[in-house]
């Protein structure tokens, strides 16, 4: 039964790899504005008139 | 999408900036327009089919009404100002980072990031939205950076662009970041650690050869996973309380920081965890460690936080245009820090004078009221000296440079050593204060209990004098404080009183002493009330609003608020004559308003702030304009002078003098210099008194600077403030003694949440000393009491604001 401790460091590299992505985001200043991406995906990126409400 | 139509209003609000058309009402497709600005950016937007700017806000727009900037921005189109301001340049590509107050919802990012469509030649547009930063990248054979600056101000988003602006890329708050990546790492192994400790704690049956093998697995697990948490995440704390020890032994410092019981704690944690876990082969309390460094840093983050959008450290320079139009042998504009002596530049009505320079030609009417407080504008001669910072009020003028910038008699005052010196805002005072006891205390609780076990069971020496050290480590009172502070400055923010940082809040609560400006403080700047001195009857009134209701003048638009419920008559001709006054036929009959001189033709030294008037040539008297008072400011300062002592310090001359008496008794000084002003506050902190100084212009930044705390008042909390603790906005100036009070309340909150730490410490250190904490008992009640203490503090700030009525 020392399948668990092969999952639980199976785990422990997948969460890892988070932490990774994490620290990749911190770096590339995603916590740096928080509010604009937020607003930014919201916007289409052609309208048209016609559809308008 | 089901779109109900409201109630219709009985006044008609601009489509594109909401506010009321009164006075012009454009319609076009439908809808209505306050003034020809909004309807030009409707139609541009339309032109570009990004309407869709209207459907994420209504009424997004920012009101253009008497926006005139025809020729402010000519200056960009000098190759070598736009130069500097671009971060980047080849022959393709120029990167620009504009700095845009005005952005203030969604449809300003929609707008803005969508300018490559309205404008040809603009490669891409990104917003920061939280610095409120536009980085553009255009391709300069096609568009001009003067072009786009120009295109953002008619679409109500004018850059802001002064002599701080360079295009030198903004520096990346690195230690932020470096506290992100630690609590991104305790975090992770906190949390794994908690779950790989669970097994132990629900007794493994050490007999069974399979739960053994996972009890050795785990216990290594948790060891490897704790040494980041231990040599990366608390490395600060370990620091810390290297250095104190190591200025104390020396002798260069008195106070023990509060890192010296912290890392106390955490070091006594992780050497018992790592003898237990290499020797003994049983858990040791990591979870408790990787939680606790995981809250200490989560705190220091939290202290961190501030209004990043606003700026507190403005100098002189972010007052001061970019560029001047120089004339020497041919009409350019120049760098004004690279103006020298014997240049000869030319200012414009409404702009402003950027060094000390002599009058050569035209009619200089200067408005020095932002640098000196002096109220009315100053009417200088040819061959006079006239000092940076003023705004001239009349017609265009010619200067010949006396004194580069720097060295000019307002700029002066920032070579001052208060501006020098970073003012001192401690944060961890209070905290240091209480560990002093604390460390010394903790250490003889734990020698104490040693004594005590090495002669009843020596055996328990070592487990219960670390556990002594692990519990009583002070978290929840480094927590509390940040904790309590953060919500404080939040319920300031909603108040629209903005803190620098955590440390403004526990000055303000010290004070004693409250220095107050009276220009642009106490009274209202730009407004006034209005009086009539003189004899003039319904008809006469009817004449005088026509002439001045076509005129933008600060005093005439006063009057003519003042004289509005007349209608205006038929004009025959029109004639201002800028910085005097307006001469006009209205329904055939000739009328004169303006300054003294203008209106009666004979010179003398008459007031400014009067606006005469004749009427077919005959002198009827004048309108006086004096300065009103912001609304309960009595009541305001009747409650501070309960608990403060009051002073006052004006750039203006002393004709208030005796109306200000029964308030500030003998605490009144007139016609002072910024010098002065900064001169007295120091007097004042040398005898002892913590000095809270309330001002508004750049008179007052010495003071401001020199100051325990500085509150800059603004009607405006993005436009220029000068250099200063705290930003309030002027519409709440009555409510300042109100946050002030808050700021004790949040004080006496931390205290009582020490007291509760306390308590909780000696229930630990009680335990502890018995030698029975295990790992599992720790594990439990370190967070809980750390997260109880936060949550009575941080609960108990927002209950206190909420009786107070702040929220």
């Amino acid at each position: 039964m020392e399948v668990i401790i092969i999952l639980v460091i199976l785990a422990i590299l997948i969460a890892g790899s988070f932490l990774v992505a994490f620290f990749w985001a911190t770096k590339d200043g995603q916590f740096d504005d928080t509010f604009s991406p937020s607003v930014r995906i919201l916007i289409d990126n052609e309208r048209d008139e016609n559809k308008k409400h | 999408m089901n779109n109900t139509i409201s109630a219709v209003d009985s006044k008609v609000s601009c489509y594109h900036c909401g506010n009321d058309c009164k006075d012009e009402d454009i319609k076009e497709d439908e809808k209505h327009f306050c003034c020809s600005g909004c309807f030009t950016v409707y139609d541009i937007l339309k032109d570009n089919n990004l309407c869709g700017y209207y459907d994420l806000n209504t009424n997004a727009g920012i009101s253009l009404k008497s926006k005139n900037f025809k020729g402010k921005f000519n200056y960009l189109a000098e190759k070598n100002i736009e130069a500097e301001l671009l971060s980047f340049h080849d022959e393709h590509i120029a990167k620009v980072i504009l700095n845009v107050p005005s952005i203030h919802c969604s449809s300003c990012v929609w707008l803005l990031e969508n300018f490559p469509k309205i404008l040809k030649g603009v490669i891409s547009a990104r917003l920061n939205f939280v610095k409120k930063e536009l980085a553009l990248d255009f391709d300069p054979n096609l568009v001009s950076l003067k072009e786009i600056v120009e295109l953002m101000t008619t679409l109500g988003y004018e850059p802001q662009i002064n002599l701080e602006s360079t295009g030198k890329p903004k520096v990346i708050d690195y230690e932020t970041r470096r506290l992100l990546f630690k609590i991104g790492v305790t975090g992770f192994c906190a949390g794994n650690i908690m779950m790989m400790s669970f097994p132990e704690y629900f007794n493994l049956d050490l007999a069974n050869q399979l739960d053994a093998t996972y009890q050795k697995f785990f216990l290594y697990f948790n060891f490897i996973l704790a040494l980041p948490v231990f040599f990366y995440g608390a490395s600060d704390y370990l620091k810390g309380a290297y250095y104190s020890i190591v200025e104390n032994s020396k002798g260069n410092s008195k106070i023990l920081s509060v890192d010296i019981p912290i890392a106390l704690g955490i070091s006594a944690l992780f050497l018992r965890s790592t003898f237990q876990t290499l020797v003994l082969q049983t858990a040791g309390y990591w979870d408790s460690m990787a939680g606790l460094v995981l809250f200490l840093l989560v705190g220091k983050w939290v202290q961190k936080v501030t209004f990043n959008y606003l700026s507190f450290d403005r100098s002189f320079k972010s007052y001061f245009p970019l560029a001047v139009k120089v004339k020497n042998e041919s009409l350019q504009y120049k760098n004004v820090n690279d103006l020298a002596k014997g240049d000869i530049f030319i200012i414009h009505h409404q702009e402003l004078i950027p060094t000390d320079a002599v009058l050569l030609n035209g009619n200089a009417l200067i408005d020095y009221s932002f640098v000196t407080g002096e109220a009315k504008p100053i009417k200088k001669l040819k061959g006079e000296t006239v000092f940076a910072g003023g705004r001239q009020v009349a017609e265009q003028i010619e200067l010949l440079v006396q004194k580069p910038v720097s060295t000019s008699y307002l700029t002066q005052l920032w070579n001052n050593e208060s501006f020098l010196k970073e003012k001192k805002i401690p944060t961890t005072e209070l905290a240091n204060a209480f560990s002093k006891y604390f460390t010394y205390l903790t250490i003889s609780i734990a020698i104490l209990v040693g004594i005590y076990w090495k002669f009843n069971d020596p055996s328990l020496i070592w487990p219960s004098v670390t556990a002594v050290l692990m519990v009583a480590c002070p978290c929840a009172l480094t927590l509390s404080l940040p904790f309590t502070m953060n919500a404080t400055m939040s319920i300031f923010g909603k108040n629209r009183f903005f803190v620098k940082n955590q440390g403004v809040i526990q000055q303000l609560s010290e004070i004693d002493t409250i220095v107050f400006d009276k220009t642009g403080t106490l009274t209202e700047a730009n407004k006034g009330e209005v009086r009539w001195v003189g004899d003039l009857n319904k008809q006469d009134e009817r004449l005088v609003y026509t002439v001045v209701s076509q005129s933008v003048h600060p005093l005439s638009k006063l009057v003519a608020s003042h004289l509005s419920q007349n209608s205006p008559l038929e004009i025959n001709y029109i004639f201002e004559v800028k910085g005097q006054g307006i001469e006009a036929i209205v329904a055939g009959i000739s009328v004169k308003v303006g300054r003294l001189d203008f209106v009666n033709g004979q010179a003398n030294d008459a007031q400014d702030s009067e606006v005469h008037v004749s009427i077919a040539d005959d002198y009827k008297g004048f309108f006086t304009i004096e300065p009103r008072f912001r609304p309960n400011w009595k009541v305001l300062l009747a409650n501070f002078k309960k608990t403060f002592e009051l002073a006052l310090l004006s750039g203006d001359n002393n004709k208030m003098q005796d109306f200000l008496k029964p308030i500030f008794g003998l605490n009144m000084r007139f016609n002072q210099t910024p010098q002065d002003k900064l001169d007295y506050i120091k007097e004042l902190q040398s005898e002892g008194n913590k000095v809270l100084m309330i001002g508004d212009g750049l008179n007052d930044a010495g003071a401001l600077r020199e100051s325990k705390i500085g509150i800059a008042l603004t009607e405006d909390v993005q436009a220029f403030s000068p250099s200063c603790d705290a930003i309030l906005d002027a519409n709440k100036f009555e409510n300042l003694a109100e946050y002030v009070g808050f700021s004790k309340t949040a004080l006496n909150i931390v205290k009582l949440s020490f007291l509760l730490s306390v308590v909780y410490n000696i229930i630990g250190v009680g335990w502890a000393a018995s030698g029975n904490l295990s790992p599992v008992l720790a594990a439990i009640f370190m967070p809980l009491s750390t997260l109880s203490v936060v949550f009575f503090a941080v609960g108990l700030t927002w209950l206190m604001a909420h009786i107070r009525k702040l929220i």
